[in-house]
């Protein structure tokens, strides 16, 4: 494919590539997420391939590794077209039975979703709860496209928002679209994109900069690596459109190396674009030039704060600075930037096609259109959940999330990455939007959401994330730098039962001044996890300072693991699973844990057969005597005395 | 390391000081640390403070001063894999290894370190070996997993 020097060459090369496309033609999609090739869809690709030649099938049947659809809980997922049967948990073995499906047209029905309820399978992906509830724009596309071809996008209508916006709208009318759209930034602030553009656009300077955030540090997130893996150009025509509307020449992408496909799909999707003139010098025969450079993060969670990143951009420590003068009008190099997330960035050429109207369609008031969310945690349905603005917690965790494992009960939902917060059940039917969710100790974030259940303790939470942070602050603030590591020390003393009266005190003295002192949002916003968990669940850390108890049975220091004496039936499991041999015990001898060797990992209770639950923890409360080794026999008490 | 290679990557970049930490990695990349001669060339071709190279390099989690055992353990402790129990899979490799996160065996087997999260959340909890993901993992499963790695 040459060149494309002007609209209608682009419009025309789309219609050649739909015109030899039967849309009718059978595929196999494969997805090749992070997730699934955990799993094993490499294997199953290749698979694929060699089943479709054995077959004889190869020319007819393409099959495709594509970008992650959500569903991460149940991969390797296989999607097939054009009927969207989707099979999951798919293993090489499986392939044989598939290819053969395509040709006698039937579905294997084994393979594909299993309501749990009602007993009834879903074909085809919309069937599937996960997925009918959700509202999938920017999501939809990566299990329909082959993330390295840029003929891919090209059929889905990718680039002609760049030449609407180039050629029909102006720069001017871009950023009133934007504008009007109501975008917000969808990294964490959740500041409005269009003013944040506007800004940069009348900033005196000739040298501008629009620039992608994909350093994705909030654990448990990965939305944005599923979006750069899986469909790069979207986001690439997005900070095209971006540096267009402002007057940029120069582009940048900052990527955690830590996502060496997200940096591969990109660095070859600019290269395809370079290639077919939609970067570089005059963009589709139009006097706008631009071209885009990828930097690669190199391990630091505060890069992801716009300052700090600029600064490593720029090829030194990452250390955010004051913004006296936004870094929209003064940022890299001193000069006007435009920084804006992986998923912002992808909305733009959606808002520039299908105009700002219907993109408000979804939302609350304030916040608008669609968010990625990445479901983890104590869920059943772990993934990525692209979901209106303005629904409830509660039918995410539970008409998308499928609820919680195991029969356990929801705790909890900690949303907003770090510098979030824990909400409790009772908030459950709270909106997510980004107002309405500061409104209640936590924040939107980049859209991470840990579901918690009876079992996690919230003290032991809020240490990890303090710890975490500890951990990640640049040591530029004293607040932020000595602050949180005397939080962090303090919650580790009350995680192992050593809390004393006047340590909640503290470290809300602690809090309020990292809050008040520190430079930039990492340190501004680091006790939320602390005060959020305090906030909801005081009685937790009650429990554990006054009474030694962790009410959880989570915290190792505060519980033990016992035996019941009435209930083990010697059956040696746990004594030959257990790592550091602390279970004492013998073929018909009751197994009783030995305290002092127990390293609480609690390998014992997972392993103890359901039917016989022998094991339990216990906390705050005394042990019970181990038995003593005369009467330890099992057939003897089983007899009775 | 081969400085002629460091010469390489250096070059790639068109010795440009703000390529500093795009050179680092790859060096980091290829050799798995930052060997201080190395350093002190990147520093002298790029004319940047061999200070400010041993800032980024110790700034910035993905850099090495010190040489890596045969095999890198990465246990995620991401927040999916906190609340499904990754601490006390890292407590049981700890005990097995005989190491602390950041530190490397004697025999240079093994070395082991903590990372926020593989975005293989659907998996927790996740430990990495060597870049091969093992979900799903118990404490008691640990050993059998560390065991192939000789």
């Amino acid at each position: 494919m040459a060149r494309l020097s002007t609209p209608e060459e682009l419009e025309a090369t789309r219609r050649e590539i739909l015109a030899r496309r039967d849309p009718g033609a059978p595929s196999i999609s494969v997805c090749a997420g992070a997730g699934c090739l955990a799993s094993g869809a490499a294997e199953v690709i290749a698979a694929c391939e060699r089943e479709l030649s054995r077959q004889g099938l190869a020319a007819v049947v393409a099959t495709r590794g594509t970008g992650c659809p959500g569903f991460c809980e149940r991969g390797p997922v296989v999607v097939m077209h054009p009927d969207q049967t989707c099979y999951l948990q798919v293993k090489p073995d499986d392939v044989p039975e598939i290819v053969s499906s395509l040709a006698s047209q039937t579905v294997v029905e084994r393979l594909c979703y299993l309501d749990a309820d009602t007993g009834e399978r879903a074909i085809r992906e919309s069937e599937i709860p996960f997925y009918k509830h959700q509202e999938r724009t920017l999501l939809c596309s990566n299990i329909e496209i082959d993330s390295k071809s840029f003929e891919d996008y090209l059929a889905i209508g990718g680039y002609s928002a760049l030449a609407r916006a180039v050629f029909e709208l102006g720069a001017e009318q871009v950023l009133q679209e934007v504008k009007a759209a109501q975008l917000r930034g969808r990294g964490g602030g959740g500041f409005p994109a269009g003013r944040k553009w506007q800004g940069s656009r009348d900033a005196p300077g000739d040298d501008k900069y629009v620039i992608v955030n994909a350093d994705e540090g909030d654990p448990g997130a990965f939305m944005d690596r599923a979006l750069l893996e899986g469909n790069p150009h979207s986001i690439l025509e997005g900070l095209i459109i971006g540096g267009y509307a402002i007057g940029a020449r120069q582009g940048f992408v900052y990527v955690r190396q830590e996502y060496p496909l997200a940096v591969q799909n990109i660095r070859l999707a600019i290269a395809q674009a370079r290639a077919h003139g939609l970067l570089g010098e005059g963009i589709l025969g139009s006097n706008f030039s631009f071209d885009v450079d990828v930097h690669q993060g190199a391990g630091a969670f505060v890069c992801g704060e716009s300052t700090a990143l600029m600064t490593a951009l720029e090829g030194r420590v990452g250390e955010p600075r004051p913004k006296y003068i936004r870094s929209n009008v003064k940022g890299l190099w001193n000069s006007p930037s435009v920084l804006n997330n992986v998923e912002t960035w992808a909305n733009v050429p959606l808002i520039i096609n299908q105009g700002a109207e219907n993109f408000t369609r979804l939302g609350t008031e304030t916040s608008k259109g669609t968010k990625i969310f990445s479901l983890v945690g104590k869920i059943t349905n772990t993934g990525l959940v692209e979901a209106p603005m303005g629904m409830t917690l509660r039918d995410i965790v539970y008409r998308i999330g499928g609820g919680i494992p195991g029969g356990r009960r929801f705790k909890a939902i900690q949303t907003g990455g770090p510098s979030g917060g824990c909400i409790p059940e009772e908030l459950l039917d709270l909106q997510v939007g980004f107002d309405e969710l500061a409104a209640v100790g936590s924040m939107m974030g980049s859209g991470g959401m840990i579901v918690m259940d009876e079992d996690t303790c919230m003290v032991d939470v809020a240490r990890y994330f303090i710890d975490f942070l500890t951990d990640e602050s640049c040591g530029k603030c004293v607040p932020c730098r000595e602050g949180l590591r005397q939080m962090s020390r303090i919650l580790t003393r009350i995680t192992q039962g050593q809390g004393r009266e006047g340590d909640l005190e503290l470290l809300e003295i602690l809090s309020e001044t990292a809050v008040e002192a520190s430079l930039c949002a990492l340190g501004k916003s680091a006790p939320n996890p602390f005060l959020s968990t305090l906030r909801y669940f005081r009685q937790e850390y009650e429990a554990h300072i006054h009474e030694g108890r962790c009410p959880a049975l989570y915290c190792k220091r505060l519980i033990s693991f016992v035996i019941d004496p009435d209930k083990c039936m010697a059956c040696g499991i746990c004594r030959k699973e257990c790592p550091v041999d602390a279970i004492e015990g013998a073929k018909k001898t009751i197994h009783v844990v030995d305290q002092d060797r127990c390293t609480r990992c609690g390998t014992c209770i997972e392993v103890c057969p359901a039917r016989f639950g022998a094991v339990r923890k216990l906390s705050g409360e005394a042990l019970p005597a181990a038995l003593p080794a005369e009467e330890r026999a099992l057939a003897d008490r089983r007899k009775g005395p | 390391m081969d400085i002629t290679r460091v010469d390489q990557i250096i070059d790639q970049h068109r010795g440009e000081a703000s390529a500093l930490i795009q050179v680092l990695l790859e060096i980091q990349e290829e050799h798995r640390w930052l060997p201080q001669a190395a350093m002190e060339h990147v520093s002298e071709r790029l004319q940047v403070p061999l200070a400010q190279v041993r800032h980024i390099a110790t700034f910035y989690k993905a850099f090495s001063l010190v040489p890596k055992g045969r095999h890198e353990i990465h246990i995620c402790m991401g927040t999916a894999c906190h609340v499904r129990g990754a601490t006390r899979v890292l407590d049981t490799v700890q005990d097995l290894v005989g190491i602390e996160p950041g530190e490397t065996d004697l025999d240079m087997r093994f070395s082991l370190e903590t990372v926020n999260c593989l975005g293989c959340c659907a998996l927790g909890p996740v430990m990495e070996v060597d870049k091969k993901i093992h979900g799903n993992v118990s404490p008691g499963d640990t050993a059998g997993v560390l065991k192939s790695y000789e």
